[in-house]
């Protein structure tokens, strides 16, 4: 863990964070939600906060925002103590999950709502929020409801309300969770593309690893309302820092401590990639310094379609999954059972910390 | 679910026979307040306005409509803001008691009118010392009234996301303005339909009434209930009990159209079929 403070708190330069987290921490009831979360945010970057359900990424991002008072900790907003501040006091915005747009309001009603309650005057932000729905395509469905619109379609609008008050933080809380796939990852390409050119901070709540990996300049993995790791995408990727990243994040094939033990020789748990371990089909070992192999046998293939997933039990190890690029030697039924030899190179094993320690 | 045609038939005998049984007195009263024949005999002899010019220039009905429309209007003002203020925080805050505030809040609709009424009389009377008049009518039956302010209310807060109140505080309104902007506007039809059903209560009251208004005032129930057994009343008593029904019925009939789509949704499917 003090690897991962160390990480997520300086930054390397004496620049004030967009947002700073100091020991936050909510508790509803006997649950906390929360715990001792230390992070910085620096400005202008894409961070993600991954997290499975329940892991206190959005009461997080809540506490941020301001709908939820902290139980304990500070939050500040450019250097400055925000934590008791009412959500209408802060510099931020948030696009909902389910984007939250007034029913009873137009398009331009609800994208210059922020402007209305600021006063300005009619005339100007009807132009201001039109020109922000020209900017998420929406141009011509200014006079619309937002329950004519389809969900990618809210989606943007929720966007463009948000962002036409100019926020110093902008806050998405699972934005894309209701959109089917192909929506989906357009809309991270977007969202990707319109915070590089705004030059706002995105802070962006997900639990889906892939989007959280495709899009941020770092990523916070959360767990139990703690922060696991803090990296960019690369770096939670190639380098996890436990056995609950390793997993949560892509595919890991996991040696617990007596596994690795007896491979290396070294009493901690380890992960390798699917997608760095290599299947000998004829049962012939590589030998070369670097590499180790290890034999079993093929119980099951998962078509991935630019690969197949090939279950291997190892003997005397855990069920591996290597990611296999080429064409396999022959049918499934064929395969399987068969006896192979799995090979890695063992710079791609990273070594676990157990937890806690 | 499917009925046989013998079921739909006896079916809907009985139920023409229980309607017939609760509107035919109803229209009765409603033709006798145009029968000319002063002893109501029927057939009715034949068809007069003269009762309902008498009750027009009757002072003392006049000064009932007036005293009925004074105490339903101040009660269910009454009733809405309170109506709502309840409905509010029960609905969107936790807190120690909520439950209980809840039922508490409903209980009134439910407890018989004469207990209320001799409650109120006593509190008023003995306790707060305040002399009877038709403030003490609108306190006391505001406390009913709010319960369909409230049921309403919050039933609709229920339908909407407090997400949206967050939303608009997210892009910095403060509290009054959403509730002004966003909350009020998901709220107008059910306050409507509330404020329609707490002045139809209020408006035909006489239980509560009785017990809570001043000596030398009168509603309208009350009126009829002074007037119904002196004979040359009796015509005059008919046309105030016709306005009575239409003064109550019409907001009730209003408010069930407002409170909307399960109404709509059954009216529908029955169609369907």
């Amino acid at each position: 863990m003090t690897e991962t403070l160390a990480a997520g708190t300086s930054t390397g330069t004496d620049e004030v964070p967009a947002i700073r987290l100091r020991k936050l921490t909510k508790v509803f009831g006997d649950t906390v939600a929360v715990n001792a979360v230390d992070l910085d945010i620096r400005h202008g970057e894409f961070f993600s906060m991954l997290g499975p359900s329940g892991s206190g990424k959005t009461t997080v991002l809540r506490l941020i925002a301001g709908f939820e008072l902290p139980t304990s900790g500070t939050i500040e907003l450019e250097g400055k103590d925000v934590t008791a501040k009412a959500p209408f006091q802060r510099d931020v915005n948030t696009v909902f999950q389910d984007y939250a747009l007034f029913p009873h309001m137009s398009l331009v009603d609800n994208v210059a709502y922020g402007l209305r309650v600021r006063g300005m005057p009619g005339n100007q932000r009807r132009e201001r929020a039109r020109e922000a729905l020209d900017r998420v395509q929406l141009g011509k469905f200014v006079g619309r409801k937002p329950a004519q619109l389809s969900g990618g379609q809210r989606q943007r609008v929720a966007l463009a309300r948000a962002l036409v008050v100019e926020p110093k933080v902008l806050l998405l809380d699972e934005p894309l969770g209701a959109l089917d796939l192909k929506l989906r990852q357009q809309m991270q390409v977007e969202l990707k593309e319109l915070q590089r050119s705004l030059g706002i901070t995105f802070i962006f709540v997900t639990h889906d690893q892939e989007e959280a990996l495709t899009m941020s300049d770092r990523i916070g993995v959360f767990n139990n309302g703690s922060i696991e790791q803090i990296g960019t995408a690369h770096e939670i990727y190639e380098r996890p820092g436990d056995i609950f990243v390793a997993n949560f994040v892509g595919t890991s094939n996991i040696f617990d401590a007596g596994q690795a033990q007896s491979v290396y020789g070294r009493a901690e748990p380890l992960c390798i990639r699917p997608e760095r371990l290599r299947v000998a089909w004829a049962g012939e070992p590589e030998r070369r310094a670097g590499v180790t192999s290890r034999s079993g046998s093929v119980t099951s293939f998962v078509y991935v379609g630019h690969a197949t997933q090939v279950r291997v039990q190892l003997d005397g190890g855990p069920a591996v999954v290597a990611l296999v690029p080429e064409k396999l030697p022959g049918s499934d039924a064929e395969l399987v059972n068969r006896p192979v030899t799995v090979s890695w190179d063992d710079d791609a094993v990273v070594w676990l910390p157990a937890h806690g320690s | 679910m499917r009925l046989s045609r013998s079921a739909k038939a006896v079916l809907g005998v009985v139920s023409g026979l229980v309607l017939l049984f609760i509107y035919t007195p109803l229209m009765l009263v409603v033709v006798n307040s145009f029968n000319a024949d002063r002893t109501f005999g029927w057939p009715p002899k034949g068809f007069t306005l003269e009762w309902w010019g008498k009750a027009f220039d009757s002072p003392g009905v006049r000064d009932a409509v007036v005293s009925s429309l004074w105490v339903a209007v101040v009660a269910t003002v009454i009733s809405l803001v309170l109506g709502t203020l309840l409905a509010m925080s029960l609905q969107r805050y936790k807190f120690f008691g909520r439950d209980i505030i809840s039922l508490l809040v409903i209980l009134p609709i439910a407890l018989p009118g004469v207990v209320t009424g001799i409650a109120l009389n006593n509190m008023f009377t003995t306790i707060l010392g305040v002399p009877l008049s038709l403030w003490t009518v609108v306190i006391a039956h505001a406390t009913f009234c709010m319960v369909t302010v409230f049921n309403n209310v919050i039933a609709r807060l229920r339908r909407t996301s407090a997400g949206l109140e967050e939303a608009s505080a997210d892009l910095g309104a403060g509290v009054f303005t959403t509730f002004g902007l966003v909350t009020f506007p998901q709220l107008r039809s059910a306050l409507l339909a509330g404020g329609l059903l707490a002045f139809a209560l209020s408006f035909d009251e006489i239980i509560v009434t009785t017990f809570t208004i001043g000596a030398g005032e009168t509603t309208l129930p009350i009126w009829i209930l002074q007037n119904l057994f002196r004979p040359n009343q009796a015509p005059v008593v008919n046309v105030v009990a016709v306005v009575l029904i239409v003064v109550s019925i019409v907001p009730i009939w209003l408010a069930q159209r407002l409170s909307g789509d399960s109404v709509g949704v059954s009216g529908a499917r029955v169609k369907a079929d």
